[in-house]
């Protein structure tokens, strides 16, 4: 006879029987969506692997190959491509792939520094209560009356003065990241201090006083662990917020340098060709970003209900 | 309640000196003024001289405040780019945004509330599921991408409609409008539509869940036990109690408006007060930035005083509730 098994479970056990797998495996929509965004990030992550070709080598670019048609054999040069080939002959599906690698880039990089601002200054706000609190509160309402692209495209215009211009299109990636970053801060911060404010009566946070442990240790340590949940839903849904900001300042014409095109670039410039009936330098940059982005609110939105006990 | 009102009124001031000083530190310390307006070779005399008589030496307080007097009197300096005063820039835009943001507004606001009421009403149907489903769609559309699409479809493949400019206009006084002549009103549909249709989205969602609240209340019963036609029931006694919400988010939302016409004029290169902003933050024209930032702070601060001061008339709660609070 078998004994029955009683060593502890391991982690990849525990993590296969909770309630969160559990869900997602009965939620097909967001599984499909799960397998998007996943399968997007690693195309972009692998980027020099999967492109047919380096868009960024001018050495593969052939000017004869402008504008072929996607699927369709250049009558010049009898190259063919996927996607087709832009005003400069550059392969399309490779240029998509390496604009989304900015697009993701900028996207996760801006809702992590958001989330650091955010969480922190939540944190503090929600602990250490007084002026403070008071002070970057009324500071997240001033700019939550303002639309958070609004927001972006102003400190991305101060930035812009700030830096030389020499050096504007080097730095504009990181001037993006902050730009959008600064303007996402806000909902982090309300609720990392709302939660803060119910923990920090808990009897775990008056123990931890009680033995003499410093405030930024209670913060982050004991209090930190235990308001990150929400947080992480907040930074999928703003990584989607994050994902369409960079697009529309880069389709504006301010955001990535056209050295490294994003997404919103190429639609950008896909929109200059649509009225001479090149749609394929529109329409597939486009389907890219619309799947990218719908994908992740879907996520979101998702673990937004999934995580909210009072739904169940 | 003129308590209220004051009190209201001093916060109001208060925030738009603080977006007036954010402006000031803008127009003052990204980049140099000097440099912007002389360049390089100018001598150090040349320097000196403008440095006086743009007051640059006094001591900052006394710079922010003659900046807010001349904000106070329309005076936002010269614009580095084309030389013009930067408040004639604005006044010969500003009629442009603001017919585009109002036309927007009325299309998002008649149809956000019939398409609410529509799929309130037929809860579970297939037209209401389809408009529910769809509006899903459009809200995680980017707004450029609305526009483009637009374009594709009405400009360029059917040919119905222009894809940029405002058509012909006409001046009535120191407005030009758009709105008197044919060319100019085609020139408007596909704009207003792409500005309107998220605020559109929102209204409806809103309007929406608030009929399929108040229609659950006993009042409604009653007023079909009465026999009142439907069309009563929902339009004299469901609709009333829904529009109280409806005003604020609709308010609120004049003011996204605004902003997201920024993205909405580059799209349709509509010659109004967004694409001026673009156009400063791509060249770093300071003073045309740091003025856009005090006309659209202004705006946002009246709206949410308006907004703030219909919701205490509306509803005689809130407004005893902060009697006693202060």
């Amino acid at each position: 006879m078998d004994r029955p098994d009683t060593s502890p479970p391991t982690m990849m056990q525990r993590i296969l029987a909770s309630d969160f797998v559990f869900d997602f495996t009965r939620a097909p929509l967001a599984m499909l969506a799960a397998a998007v965004v996943l399968f997007l990030f690693i195309i972009a992550i692998l980027a020099p692997l999967v492109a047919p070709t380096n868009p960024f080598d001018p050495a593969s670019l052939n000017l004869m190959n402008g504008f072929t048609p996607p699927m369709t054999p250049n009558m010049f040069t009898g190259q063919s491509f996927v996607m087709g080939a832009d005003d400069q002959g550059r392969d399309l599906l490779s240029a998509i792939i390496y604009g989304l690698r900015v697009s993701l880039f900028v996207g996760v990089m801006s809702v992590l520094l958001a989330m650091g601002i955010g969480v922190s200054l939540g944190l503090v706000a929600g602990y250490v209560g007084g002026w403070l609190d008071n002070l970057i509160m009324r500071i997240a309402d001033i700019q939550l009356t303002f639309p958070s692209i609004l927001i972006a495209m102003l400190i991305f215009g101060v930035l812009r003065g700030i830096i030389p211009p020499d050096l504007r299109d080097e730095m504009a990636i990181f001037v993006l990241i902050a730009a959008i970053g600064l303007s996402e801060w806000v909902p982090f911060a309300r609720t990392v201090r709302a939660t803060t404010l119910v923990e920090k009566e808990k009897e775990y946070v008056q123990a931890a006083r009680l033995i003499g442990l410093r405030r930024g240790q209670i913060m982050w340590r004991h209090i930190l662990p235990n308001v990150i949940g929400p947080v992480l839903v907040i930074a999928t849904i703003t990584l989607a917020l994050a994902i369409i900001a960079e697009a529309t300042l880069s389709f504006l014409g301010v955001g990535a340098p056209p050295t490294e095109p994003s997404l919103g670039t190429l639609i950008r410039i896909g929109q200059d060709y649509l009225f001479s009936g090149e749609w394929w330098i529109l329409a597939f940059p486009a389907v890219t970003l619309l799947a990218l982005a719908l994908s992740v609110n879907l996520l979101g939105d998702w673990l937004k209900d999934t995580l909210n006990p009072r739904l169940k | 309640m003129l308590v209220i009102l004051a009190r209201r009124l001093a916060q109001a001031g208060l925030v738009l000196l603080l977006v007036a000083l954010i402006s000031f530190a803008i127009f003052r310390f990204v980049g140099s003024p000097v440099e912007n307006i002389l360049g390089q070779e100018a001598t150090v005399a040349d320097r000196n001289e403008l440095i006086e008589r743009m007051g640059l030496d006094d001591p900052i307080p006394v710079q922010y405040a003659r900046f807010v007097w001349k904000a106070l009197n329309f005076d936002f300096g010269i614009s580095y780019r084309t030389a013009e005063p930067v408040a004639d820039l604005i006044a010969s835009r500003l009629p442009a945004t603001l017919e585009l943001a109002f036309i927007s507004a009325l299309m998002a606001l008649a149809a956000g509330i019939l398409l609410g009421i529509f799929t309130a009403i037929n809860r579970g149907g297939f037209l209401a599921g389809f408009v529910m489903t769809t509006s899903l769609i459009g809200v995680s559309l980017p707004t450029f991408l609305i526009g483009v699409l637009l374009i594709w479809l009405f400009s360029v493949e059917l040919g119905w409609l222009p894809s940029f400019g405002r058509g012909e206009t006409v001046k009535l006084g120191f407005w030009e409008t758009g709105l008197l002549t044919a060319s100019g009103l085609k020139s408007l549909i596909l704009p207003a539509i792409t500005l309107g249709l998220y605020q559109m989205t929102l209204i409806m969602r809103l309007v929406r869940s608030e009929m399929l609240e108040v229609l659950r209340q006993d009042f409604i019963k009653f007023a079909r036990a009465r026999g009142l036609p439907e069309r009563m029931v929902y339009f004299r006694h469901a609709l009333r109690n829904t529009l109280v919400p409806v005003t604020t988010v609709a308010g609120l939302q004049l003011g996204s408006i605004v902003a997201f016409a920024i993205i909405t004029e580059t799209v349709f290169q509509w010659p109004g007060v967004g694409l001026m902003f673009i156009n400063a933050v791509y060249f770093v024209d300071i003073p045309v930035m740091s003025a856009y930032l005090l006309l659209v702070g202004t705006l946002f601060v009246l709206i949410n005083l308006i907004v703030d001061l219909l919701y205490l008339a509306i509803d005689p709660r809130i407004r005893d509730r902060n009697l006693r609070g202060g």
